[in-house]
């Protein structure tokens, strides 16, 4: 019995095509997994079945029943639900009220509504309090609400899109075991994601999607290994990250911070006595489990928050209470972790985000020379091969790898001697991520310092001379790549 | 101070509350699914003319304020189409709605501007029999207007509907997250519409109460910025019906105060009571707008761990497919 069946879905945005064509089929009970790069299309056609997005061209059918959903409501009444990447949550409703939303009994009793809220979490073994409001809680017991108000909707069709983000390794278990719940009873689970050993242990089926085509539909996934995989969602084997021949001598310290202690609002430590040195030339990474103090290092020794104790020099100049702008002069580029919105603006044309750092350079100091605004923004896009439609387009139209092209471009355009990179690569496809790293191999063979902040151990491991792991904001390793093991780093990031 | 000044002074206070809020609560109505609505003096003042046209020329109240009800509840929607539908600025389109309502309010009501109303056509006073001879209670409280008593029960079931049905908790949700409200199966743009035009209605309804109640007739100018302060008053009341009240009572007593203060000077033979300071009345009535910048800053402090009070989507235009 084929619970789902998608056939022939086109999307087009304004200059994308993100469903040029794709289709799913899924039986009835099991759990599915839907695989893909980002930007293979996979949200897309998601949307689409939860009527968020009308499919321009193709067909929806559910047990056999074709469908055509004007709004999310339509969708829901036909029996999908779905939990968005993005949590559709309201911060300052309570559980039961974020569950009940849009399909509340006429008078809203709060205490029936919680009642019943809890028994339905208790049915399906999610753990959950329905009278809380949404921003107390983590993000494993959001997502539950999450599945919560599916249920109360008597989803027989559960969209997760990339649950597992968000999640511990044991909140993702119990994910897994609430899925094969679900199942059991007869209800079918789509299942996005890009990780395989997750796929192996919770799905029975994938349909691997690529640019917005389906390459491979419904296998078995004891059929599938790490390479077929890969292949599928690359279209090409691809190599795995080679590591890096460092063929200069690490210069004289470049980037020295000691003891940087930084407290978040609360007035809690969350970089506690932090010290390193980055050399000329060398790549330092930082391992760790994200929100270790790895964001707050980084926003520290940029300048964007004060340090509470310690100092930061670059290059011999101490700058620990320097601005962004004189870090900047000094030396000190800046890629943010959060590419649009602190490192770039996406409202704002490529020229006029190219020309952030100096801008007070162009021109007399009151107006802005545009045409030499222009030409810098056409040598960084042709330097690092940027693809953007128009200059004086906005840049939220572009995808992850053009953007933080731009970004990183930007910040190595002024000749820096230090570089702090968080997340250079991260949610990039398998071009783009190649195209950063392969910058910041030939930056430090050029002299610059790196610091590289990051959770992906392939790049780390390929790319470091030297491997720290940040836990609980401190420094609690100093690991050579060429000789650690994963597991020792995997377990230094727990804390073991 | 004599108890007959000070009765008239608390009449005026129940007076000036009452249409402050019917105003704000339209407003809050508004502002809670998501649409800051700052069309509220154009739409008063389109009300208060509404109102008084259809009073003189039928000397029935009741008629007045339902055609001026859903006369400024059909003007309302000009911002609902340009802010909801079109997704304009919420504040250039308030604003372009308060500049228009006080254009065709004076347009349309220049020959209005010397007629006078029957006495029949006004709302007045209830004479609730005995229990409007009770000293002080019976002569303010039991002695005001059946409008009054309206603006208070509005208030309660605003309350109740917006916290206790499924139709509120909808509309809350349109104003803190069009989209996950879209996502839960709820229609976006059809409840801010609808809740544009019940701040229009209620806007209509207070500016009614200004034309036929507060100080009968019309004339241009005559809402002299009493929407702003209905504005101001939801942030004051931190959006909660009771709240925004309280908050009607204190700014309405203000303005009630301001031009008072002078005969309130002390004078030979006082019995109850007297003041002796030169306020400048004009100091008085900046008073509102001083409380609700107090307000506001103590209500950022409160929510810096926190989500704010606010409605979270207010201002924000909502497109299901915008990526």
């Amino acid at each position: 019995m084929t619970a789902v069946e998608l056939e022939g879905i086109w999307k087009r945005f304004p200059g994308v095509i993100a469903n040029a064509g794709a289709s799913l089929s899924v039986r009835s009970g099991t759990v599915h997994a839907v695989l893909g790069e980002n930007g293979a299309g996979k949200t897309t056609l998601m949307n689409v079945l939860a009527g968020v997005y009308a499919a321009d061209d193709g067909t929806v059918r559910l047990d056999g029943v074709e469908h055509q959903f004007a709004n999310p409501a339509a969708a829901i009444a036909a029996g999908v639900g779905m939990v968005y990447q993005e949590f559709r949550l309201i911060p300052t409703f309570t559980v039961a009220e974020n569950v009940a939303l849009g399909a509340a009994p006429t008078i809203v009793a709060k205490g029936s509504i919680e009642k019943q809220v809890a028994e339905l979490a208790d049915r399906f073994g999610l753990a959950t309090e329905p009278g809380r409001q949404i921003w107390q809680l983590s993000m494993g017991e959001r997502q539950r609400v999450e599945i919560l108000k599916a249920l109360w909707r008597d989803a027989n069709v559960l969209i997760l899109d990339e649950p597992t983000a968000v999640l511990t390794p044991a909140e993702a278990q119990e994910l897994g075991r609430i899925t094969k719940t679900m199942s059991s009873e007869g209800r079918s689970i789509i299942f996005i994601s890009h990780k395989l050993d997750e796929v192996k242990a919770f799905c029975d089926e994938a349909t691997v999607l690529r640019g917005g085509k389906t390459v491979a539909s419904s296998l078995s996934v004891t059929d599938l290994d790490a390479g077929r995989m890969a292949e599928l969602m690359v279209g090409e084997a691809t190599a795995v990250s080679q590591r890096r021949v460092r063929t200069t001598a690490v210069g004289n310290t470049a980037l020295s911070v000691e003891n940087a202690k930084v407290v978040d609002v609360h007035g809690r430590a969350v970089v506690d006595g932090v010290s390193l040195t980055v050399g000329a030339g060398e790549i330092v990474g930082i391992a760790g489990v994200a929100g270790n103090g790895q964001r707050p290092l980084a926003d520290a020794l940029a300048g964007l928050t004060a340090l509470e104790a310690g100092t930061v020099t670059v290059d011999g100049t101490d700058l620990t209470t320097s601005s962004p702008r004189d870090r900047n002069a000094a030396g000190l580029a800046y890629v943010p972790e959060d590419r649009l919105g602190v490192g770039l603006a996406p409202r704002m044309d490529a020229v006029e985000n190219a020309m952030m750092r100096n801008y007070t350079t162009l021109g007399n100091g009151f107006f802005i020379d545009r045409n030499a605004a222009s030409n810098q923004a056409e040598s960084l896009i042709e330097r690092y091969q940027i693809k953007v439609g128009k200059l004086d387009a906005p840049l939220a139209g572009l995808s992850g790898g053009n953007l933080q092209r731009l970004l990183v471009g930007r910040e190595l355009d002024g000749d820096p001697k230090v570089l702090i990179a968080a997340q250079p690569t991260r949610g990039l496809d398998v071009q783009g991520v190649a195209a950063i790293q392969k910058i910041l191999v030939e930056q430090a063979a050029a002299g610059v310092g790196i610091l590289l902040i990051s959770e992906d151990l392939e790049e780390l491991f390929a790319l470091s001379d030297r491997l720290l792991v940040m836990h609980e904001g401190m420094i609690s390793n100093d690991f050579d790549p060429d000789t650690a093991t994963r597991q020792a780093v995997g377990a230094a990031m727990t804390g073991a | 101070m004599t108890q007959e000044t000070i009765v008239g002074l608390l009449v005026s206070v129940l007076e000036f509350g009452t249409l402050l809020y019917l105003a704000a609560l339209g407003e809050t109505i508004a502002e809670k699914a998501g649409v800051l609505n700052l069309g509220v003096e154009g739409m008063m003042a389109v009300g208060a003319m509404a109102s008084f046209w259809i009073g003189a020329e039928t000397g029935n109240p009741w008629l007045a304020l339902l055609f001026a009800v859903v006369v400024t509840a059909a003007f309302s929607l000009i911002h609902g189409l340009a802010s909801v539908v079109i997704g304009a600025d919420q504040v250039v389109s308030g604003l372009a709605l308060t500049i228009l309502g006080l254009g065709l309010a004076a347009f349309f009501g220049q020959s209005l501007a010397l007629t006078t109303v029957l006495s029949t056509a006004r709302f007045s006073a209830l004479d609730l029999g005995p229990l409007s001879d009770i000293p002080w209670i019976g002569e303010t409280l039991f002695s005001i207007d059946a409008l009054s008593w309206l603006a208070l029960s509005l208030g309660a079931v605003t309350w109740f509907v917006l916290t206790r049905t499924r139709m509120g908790l909808s509309l809350r949700a349109v104003g803190e997250s069009a989209a996950t409200a879209d996502a839960a199966g709820t229609k976006v743009a059809a409840t801010r519409l609808t809740a544009v035009a019940i701040g229009g209605g209620f806007a209509g309804a207070a500016g009614t109460y200004l034309s036929l109640v507060l100080s009968p007739g019309w004339s241009e100018g005559a809402t002299g910025g009493l929407g702003w302060i209905a504005v101001a008053l939801v942030i004051f009341g931190a959006w909660k019906p009771g709240r925004v009240l309280f908050g009607s009572l204190l700014f309405g007593g203000l303005i009630a105060l301001g031009p008072r203060l002078q005969t309130f000077r002390c004078q030979d033979g006082e019995d109850i009571a007297c003041l002796n300071f030169d306020a400048d009345p004009t100091l008085v009535s900046m008073l509102p707008y001083i409380l609700t910048v107090i307000v506001l800053i103590i209500l950022s402090v409160r929510s810096r761990n926190r989500p704010s009070i606010a409605p979270a989507a207010i201002g924000l235009a909502y497109r299901r497919e915008e990526r």
